[in-house]
């Protein structure tokens, strides 16, 4: 790729610092990362370390946690944010592999279907839970 | 110098193979941790959302996450999301905090400190269980 510098003499560099999508991305993975560091790891000690780890967990268990909004709002955010997070990454290591224009493309395509697909069930699942199904 | 001469001042060929510098391999380790989380938030939100089928196709698909393989894998995923996890703070302070640049090896060392100082407990807790119903022979 050649570099081509749009009119290097004009005072307004057009392009350069509007609309910068790569560093909207840059900053949210950070901003993202570091909730994500609170709510994953959170997650992962309570679910499993504390008191048993997995082998307490069954319907039951996850019934009593999403009757608390305290935590559907946990798991909402944790499932988007790690989704964007996750998904942004993984962006990033298409644009760095991938070798050919039609790889690249069809590879993101079926990133942006799969992260589109897990938030839509996740957040379906999240809101429509019905904690006595089983009574 | 004569071709044999040049020959012989060159270093052995052993050994030249590029080891990269510390830096490098976190930057490596970061990718393919995150790469592997990712893939089990895909397989994680799926199961999880049997909870909205019935109470027992839950239930069975969450037992095999108790079998020992299974659970020897969450062990990987913990590790694997809390290197993650501390290298990003690094990330971050190389990036906002002044001084980072300057300390980003003193920090990759602190940082593998701390997971070690936090994964031996939480090995513990997490196979403690399964270890003793393996070869304890009880319950």
């Amino acid at each position: 790729m050649t570099l081509a510098l749009d009119k290097p003499r004009s005072p307004r560099r057009p392009s350069v610092r509007r609309n910068n999508l790569e560093l909207a991305s840059w900053l949210f993975m950070r901003i993202s990362g570091l909730a994500l560091v609170i709510l994953v790891l959170g997650h992962l000690l309570i679910m499993n370390i504390l008191d048993g780890g997995v082998h307490r967990i069954n319907w039951g268990f996850v019934a009593g946690r999403w009757s608390s909004p305290f935590w559907q709002f946990w798991d909402l955010s944790m499932l988007w944010l790690a989704e964007i997070h996750g998904g942004n990454g993984l962006r990033t290591i298409i644009n760095d592999y991938a070798r050919k224009d039609a790889t690249r493309f069809w590879l993101k395509i079926i990133l942006y279907v799969s992260m589109v697909l897990i938030l839509a069930l996740g957040t379906f699942v999240i809101f429509t839970f019905d904690p006595n199904m089983d009574s | 110098m004569s071709a044999e001469a040049v020959e012989a001042a060159r270093p052995a060929r052993r050994g030249t193979m590029y080891r990269g510098v510390p830096g490098m391999w976190s930057w490596v380790a970061h990718r393919i941790t995150g790469v592997l989380t990712f893939f089990f938030l895909f397989a994680h939100v799926l199961d999880t959302a049997l909870v909205r089928v019935s109470p027992q196709a839950y239930n069975e698909v969450i037992e095999t996450y108790k079998t020992p393989l299974v659970n020897l894998l969450e062990v990987g995923l913990v590790g694997a999301v809390l290197f993650h996890a501390l290298n990003g703070i690094r990330v971050m302070l190389v990036d906002f905090w002044a001084k980072g640049p300057r300390y980003q090896k003193q920090m990759l060392w602190a940082i593998l400190a701390v997971w070690v100082v936090v994964m031996v407990p939480g090995v513990y807790f997490m196979l403690e269980r399964t270890v003793r119903t393996l070869f304890g022979g009880g319950s």
